[in-house]
C-alpha cells in the first residue's frame, strides 16, 4: 500500500517516456505518431493523477520517503525524486491537466496532418510532461536544475513549433532569454543554499533559512523570486508570456498558462515556506505589493486585447497575482506569529492555483477549438459561435464564469478565501502596514469586475451575435475528443466549484508540512455543506447551497409565467436597426469598441494612440474611405525593457573590442582568467 | 429548521412584493418633485403583470444565452436577497454566504445581463454591456471596500453578524467612520441602480442609455423578468445601506411586538433612502460618462478615509 503512490508515478514518468519515443518513431506517419504519443501521454497522465491524489489522500508521511528513479555516478547530483504533500498536489495539478489535454490533442493534432510534423509535437509534449512532472518531485536542487532546464527547452522549441512565421520566432527567442535570465538567478540561489548546507539534497535545505546570516538570507530570497518571478510571469518580468503562450500551438498553450508557469509558484512556495524558515516582513510586503499590481495590471492589459489567445495569456498574469496576494500574505502571518491565518492564506493561494490551472486549460482549449473552426485569433472576425459551436460555447462559458470569480464556480471559492485571509489580517498588527490587506482586497475586487468585463468582452464577441467573417459563418464543431477534454476540466470546475470542503481536506498535509496546521476541519462546517473561515463566525460562504437554492427558486418565475403568460406566444424577428432594412454584422459592437470606457478611464497607463484617415472628394462629411487604427502602449515595453535593450547593444558593441579575431589575444585572455582564479582561489 | 424554511419563504414574499413599490414610489415622488403628476405608485406591479402577458419577440440572431439570462439575472437578486438581513437580524440564508456572496451574486447577474445585452447583435446593446461592466468594475472596490470597514469592525463577512455587531445606542453609530462608508456606498448604490448622475432610468435616448440599452430586444415574460430583477437588486442595495449602516430596530428574535418594530423601522429607513436618491436625482443632471470615474473614485477615497479614521476614532 505505501509503495503503490511510488510505483504508480514511476509508471507514468515511464508513460511519458514511451509516448516521448512513440512520437519519435512514428515521424514518417502521423495518424500512428498522434494515436500512439498523445494515447501515452493520456495514460501516464492518469497514473499520475491516482498517484498524486492517493499519496494526498493518504497524509503522505508515509509516502513521502525519497527514492532514486536511477543510480547516479556523479557526487552530490543524486536523481531522486520524492513524492511530499507540495509535490504531489502540483503533479496532481500537472496530470490531471496533462489528461485532459491529451485527450485533447488526439483531435486537435488532426489539424496539423500534412502541414507539420505531428510525431515531433507529441514526443516533445511527452517530455515536456515528464520534465514538469520531475520538478514538481525532484528532491535535489541539480536534479531539479536539470529537470528544469529540460522544461525550459522543450517549451521553447513547442513555442517554435509554428516557426514559419516571424512572429512566432522573435517569441521563442524572447521566452528563451528571459526563462535563462530567470535559471541563472536559480543557480546563483541554489549555490547559496549549498553553501549553507553543505549538499544539494532538498531535505537538508528543511529550514536552512534559521542557519543562514541574514544579509545572505536576504539575497537568496531575491534570486529566487526573481528566478520563479520570471517563469510565473509576475509584473515587471511578464513580457514574455503573452507573446509566447498565444503563439503555441493551443494544446501547448494550455499547458504552458495552466502548469508550467505554476512551476514558478511551485517553486516560491517550496523555497520560501520550506528552506526559509521564518520570514522578515518585508517578504511578504514585497509578494503581496508584487502579487497586486500583477493582478490588477494583468487584467488591464488582457481587456486592451482583441486576439484571443493573448487575452487569455495576460489572465495568467492576472491570477498568478492573485495567487501571489495568498502566498504574500501568508508570508506576512508567518512573520507575525499567526500560523492559523498563514495556513488559511496560504490554501487561498494554493486553490487558486489549481483554479487557475483547470479554467485556464479549458479556456484555451476553447479557444483551440475556435481557432481550429474559424482559422484566426482575432475576435473582431469572429461571432455568432454560440450556434455554430454549441459544447465548444457552453464549455467556454463556464470557464469565464469561473474566471471571473463569480459563484458558485471554482474561481469565486478560492477568491473568498483570499477575502478571508485579508481581512482576517487586519487584527494581526496594529502598525499602519495592515491598511495593505483591506486595499490588497479592494484591488482584488477591482480585479474581479474587470476580469469579468473582460470575459463578458471574450465571450460575448467571440460566441454571441451574428458571424463578422466568412470562417466564422462556416465554422464547424470540435471533434469528440476534443470536446471530451474540455468536458473532463469543465467537470473539475463544477467539482472544485461546488465541494470545496472535499477537496481542502487533500490541502491538509500541505499546510501541516509548511505551516504547522491543518485547516480542513475549521474550514468544515454543517457537515461539509459549508466553507466557514477561521475566526469564530468570520463568515460562511455554501456554493453548493447557492447552487440548489437558484434550482429551488426556480419555480418562482416558471409558477409566474403559468399564471400570466400561458396565451402569449413567442416570435422570432429580426433585431431592431432603427428602421434600416436589415442588421449586418458590420454595426455589431466589436471588442475594440467595447474596451474603449477602461482605455479612456485608464489612459494614463495604456497612452492609447489612434490615427484616422479620411479620403473625400468634395466635403469631409462624406468620407469615400476612412483608415482607423489604434493601439495601446505596453508601458513596461517602451519604458524598461528597449532602454534596457539598447544599454545592452551598447555595452556589446563596446566589448566587442575584446573580440579581435587573432588567437594570441584568446590565449592571453585564458591566461589572464586563470591567474585571477588562481588568486582567487588562494 | 421549519422556522427558517418559513423565514424562506416570507423573505422572499417581501423582496417579489416590496422592490416594485420601491421602484414606484422613487418615480411616483421624483414626479411630484418636478411638479408633475407622476405615475402611481402601483405603476411598476402593472407593468411587469403587462409584460409577463406579452407575446415575445425574439432576435433571429441571438443564441440560448439570450433566453438563459432572464433567469440569471432575477434569481441571483432575489437569491442575494435572501442572504441580506431585512426585518431580523439573522437573514435566513446568512449561513450559504455573506456580504462576499452577496456581491458576487449581483456581478453573476450583472455578467448575464451584459451577455444578453450583446446576444441580438444591436450595437446599442452592447454599448449598453460596455459600459455597464466598465461601471461596475470601477464602482466595486469602492463598494468593496466600504463593505470591509465595516466587516474589519464586526471581525465577520457575514451580515448577520455585521448587524449584531453594530447593534448598540443609535448615537454610537454616528460617528466619521461610519458616515464616510455610507456617502461611498451611497454612491455606488446610485451606480449600480442605474440612477441618474451615471445612468436616467426614464431616459429614451439609445445613445445615453447603460441599463435600459441591454434590454432593447428583450419584451414579454422575459422583460418582466430584467425589470423585476433589477427593482430587486436595488431593494437588496438599499436593504444593505439601511440595515448594515444603521442597524436600529433590528428584530433580534421572532416575537410580534419586535417584528413590528422592526418592520415599521425597515420601511421608514427604506423611505429615507428612497427619498434621497429621489432628491439626488432631481438635483444633479446626468454625468458625462467619462465623468463618471471621478464620482466613483470619490466614493473610493471616501472608503479608504473611512478605514484610516478607523485608526484615529477606534473601531466601528
Amino acid at each position: 500500500m505505501n509503495l503503490q503512490p511510488a510505483t504508480l508515478l514511476t509508471a507514468s514518468l515511464a508513460g511519458y517516456a514511451v509516448g516521448a519515443v512513440a512520437g519519435l518513431l512514428f515521424l514518417r506517419r502521423e495518424r500512428a505518431a498522434n494515436s500512439f504519443a498523445f494515447g501515452c501521454a493520456s495514460v501516464a497522465a492518469l497514473c499520475g493523477v491516482i498517484s498524486c491524489a492517493s499519496a494526498l489522500v493518504t497524509g503522505a508521511a508515509a509516502a513521502s520517503q525519497s527514492f532514486a528513479l536511477f543510480p547516479s555516478l556523479i557526487p552530490y547530483v543524486q536523481f531522486t525524486v520524492r513524492l511530499d504533500p507540495l509535490g504531489a498536489f502540483f503533479g496532481l495539478i500537472v496530470s490531471l491537466l496533462g489528461m485532459a489535454i491529451s485527450i485533447y490533442s488526439l483531435g486537435y493534432a488532426r489539424g496539423f496532418y500534412g502541414r507539420k510534423n505531428v510525431g515531433v509535437l507529441g514526443a516533445f509534449f511527452n517530455v515536456l510532461l515528464l520534465a514538469v512532472t520531475l520538478v514538481f518531485l525532484a528532491d535535489n536542487a541539480f536534479f531539479f536544475l536539470i529537470a528544469w532546464e529540460i522544461m525550459a527547452l522543450t517549451a521553447y522549441c513547442l513555442v517554435s513549433f509554428e516557426h514559419e512565421h516571424e512572429e512566432t520566432r522573435n517569441a521563442g527567442v524572447l521566452y528563451f532569454v528571459m526563462s535563462h535570465l530567470g535559471t541563472g538567478c536559480l543557480i546563483l540561489g541554489f549555490l547559496l543554499l549549498f553553501q549553507a548546507s553543505g549538499g544539494y539534497g532538498f531535505d537538508g535545505f528543511h529550514a536552512l533559512g534559521e542557519k543562514m546570516p541574514p544579509g545572505k538570507r536576504d539575497a537568496v530570497f531575491l534570486l529566487f523570486l526573481v528566478g520563479f518571478g520570471v517563469k510565473a510571469g509576475v509584473v515587471p518580468l511578464h513580457i514574455w508570456l503573452p507573446a509566447a503562450h498565444p503563439v503555441a500551438p493551443s494544446n501547448v498553450s494550455a499547458l504552458m498558462s495552466g502548469v508550467l508557469i505554476k512551476t514558478g509558484i511551485y517553486g516560491m512556495t517550496r523555497v520560501f515556506f520550506d528552506f526559509l524558515g521564518t520570514p522578515p516582513n518585508w517578504w511578504g510586503v514585497t509578494v503581496l505589493t508584487i502579487g497586486t499590481v500583477s493582478a490588477v495590471l494583468g487584467v488591464l492589459y488582457a481587456l486592451m486585447e482583441h486576439d484571443l489567445k493573448r487575452l487569455l495569456a495576460y489572465h495568467s498574469i492576472e491570477n498568478i497575482g492573485i495567487i501571489l496576494m495568498g502566498l504574500g500574505a501568508s508570508l506576512m502571518f508567518l512573520h507575525s506569529g499567526h500560523p492559523v491565518l498563514a495556513s488559511l492564506a496560504l490554501i487561498a493561494g494554493l486553490y487558486h492555483t489549481i483554479n487557475h490551472a483547470v479554467f485556464k486549460a479549458l479556456l484555451f482549449l476553447g479557444a483551440g477549438a475556435v481557432l481550429h473552426a474559424t482559422h484566426t485569433r482575432n475576435m473582431e472576425e469572429m461571432g455568432g459561435l454560440a450556434k455554430r459551436m454549441r459544447w465548444t460555447a457552453l464549455f467556454f462559458l463556464v470557464g469565464a464564469v469561473a474566471i471571473s470569480a463569480l459563484p458558485p464556480l471554482n474561481g469565486f471559492v478560492s477568491e473568498w478565501l483570499t477575502y478571508q485571509s485579508l481581512l482576517q489580517g487586519f487584527g494581526t498588527t496594529r502598525n499602519l502596514i495592515r491598511l495593505m490587506f483591506p486595499l490588497s482586497g479592494a484591488m482584488l475586487a477591482l480585479t474581479g469586475a474587470l476580469a469579468a468585463a473582460c470575459f463578458v468582452k471574450a465571450f460575448g464577441i467571440t460566441f454571441l451575435a451574428q458571424p463578422r467573417s466568412e470562417h466564422a459563418r462556416h465554422a464547424h464543431e470540435a471533434p469528440f475528443t476534443m470536446l471530451l477534454g474540455q468536458g473532463i476540466l469543465t467537470a473539475a470546475c463544477v467539482f472544485l466549484g461546488l465541494f470545496p470542503t472535499l477537496f481542502l481536506k487533500l490541502l491538509d498535509p500541505i499546510t501541516q508540512q509548511l505551516t504547522g496546521q491543518q485547516l480542513s476541519a475549521q474550514l468544515n462546517a454543517s457537515n461539509g455543506l459549508v466553507l466557514s473561515g477561521v475566526a469564530a463566525q468570520g463568515g460562511t460562504v455554501s456554493t453548493l447551497g447557492i447552487t440548489l437554492m437558484l434550482l429551488c427558486l426556480l419555480p418562482v418565475p416558471l409558477v409566474l409565467w403559468l399564471c400570466f403568460a400561458r396565451r402569449a406566444g413567442t416570435r422570432i424577428g429580426p433585431t431592431w436597426a432603427c428602421g434600416q432594412a436589415s442588421l449586418t454584422p458590420q454595426m455589431e459592437y466589436t471588442a475594440t469598441g467595447f474596451s474603449k470606457p477602461v482605455r479612456m478611464i485608464f489612459k494614463a497607463l495604456f497612452r492609447p494612440h489612434r490615427e484616422v484617415q479620411r479620403e473625400y472628394d468634395f466635403s469631409p462629411r462624406f468620407a469615400k474611405k476612412l483608415r482607423f487604427e489604434s493601439h495601446v502602449e505596453e508601458i513596461f515595453q517602451t519604458r524598461m525593457y528597449r532602454p534596457l535593450n539598447l544599454l545592452v547593444l551598447r555595452l556589446s558593441r563596446r566589448l566587442r573590442a575584446l573580440q579581435a579575431g587573432s588567437l594570441q589575444a584568446y590565449l592571453i585572455y585564458i591566461f589572464i582568467t586563470l591567474l585571477l582564479l588562481l588568486l582567487f582561489a588562494l | 429548521m421549519n422556522l427558517n424554511l418559513i423565514a424562506i419563504v416570507l423573505q422572499t414574499a417581501l423582496l417579489l412584493l416590496l422592490a416594485p413599490l420601491m421602484s414606484g414610489i422613487i418615480r411616483n415622488w421624483k414626479a411630484r418633485l418636478q411638479n408633475r403628476r407622476g405615475p402611481p405608485i402601483w405603476q411598476t406591479y402593472s407593468d411587469i403583470i403587462k409584460f409577463l402577458r406579452k407575446d415575445m419577440v425574439i432576435s433571429e440572431h441571438a443564441s440560448w444565452v439570450f433566453s438563459f439570462a432572464p433567469y440569471v439575472v432575477f434569481l441571483s437578486a432575489l437569491l442575494a436577497g435572501l442572504m441580506v438581513p431585512m426585518l431580523t437580524a439573522q437573514a435566513p440564508l446568512s449561513l450559504f454566504g455573506g456580504v462576499l456572496a452577496v456581491v458576487g451574486l449581483l456581478a453573476l447577474g450583472r455578467f448575464f445581463l451584459a451577455l444578453g445585452g450583446l446576444d441580438p447583435g444591436s450595437a446599442f446593446g452592447g454599448m449598453g454591456s460596455s459600459r455597464e461592466m466598465t461601471i461596475a468594475a470601477i464602482a466595486e472596490p469602492a463598494m468593496m471596500l466600504a463593505i470591509f470597514t465595516v466587516a474589519i469592525g464586526a471581525g465577520s463577512t457575514d451580515l448577520s453578524h455585521m448587524v449584531q455587531a453594530s447593534q448598540g445606542p443609535a448615537w454610537k453609530l454616528f460617528n466619521p467612520t461610519h458616515a464616510m462608508a455610507f456617502v461611498a456606498l451611497f454612491i455606488v448604490l446610485l451606480a449600480e441602480t442605474g440612477r441618474i448622475p451615471v445612468d436616467n432610468p426614464a431616459t429614451h435616448l439609445e445613445l445615453t442609455m447603460i441599463h435600459e440599452a441591454m434590454l432593447l430586444e428583450y419584451s414579454g415574460r422575459y422583460l418582466a423578468l430584467m425589470e423585476w430583477g433589477a427593482s430587486i437588486k436595488q431593494l437588496v442595495l438599499m436593504t444593505l445601506l439601511a440595515n448594515v449602516f444603521l442597524p436600529v430596530d433590528i428584530a433580534t428574535d421572532t416575537s410580534p411586538a419586535e417584528l413590528g418594530v422592526s418592520a415599521l423601522a425597515f420601511g421608514a429607513k427604506l423611505l429615507v433612502l428612497a427619498a434621497e436618491v429621489v432628491l439626488v436625482e432631481t438635483t444633479t443632471a446626468k454625468l458625462r460618462l467619462f465623468r463618471v470615474p471621478d464620482l466613483l473614485s470619490a466614493a473610493f477615497v471616501l472608503a479608504t478615509l473611512a478605514l484610516l479614521s478607523t485608526f484615529l476614532f477606534g473601531q466601528p
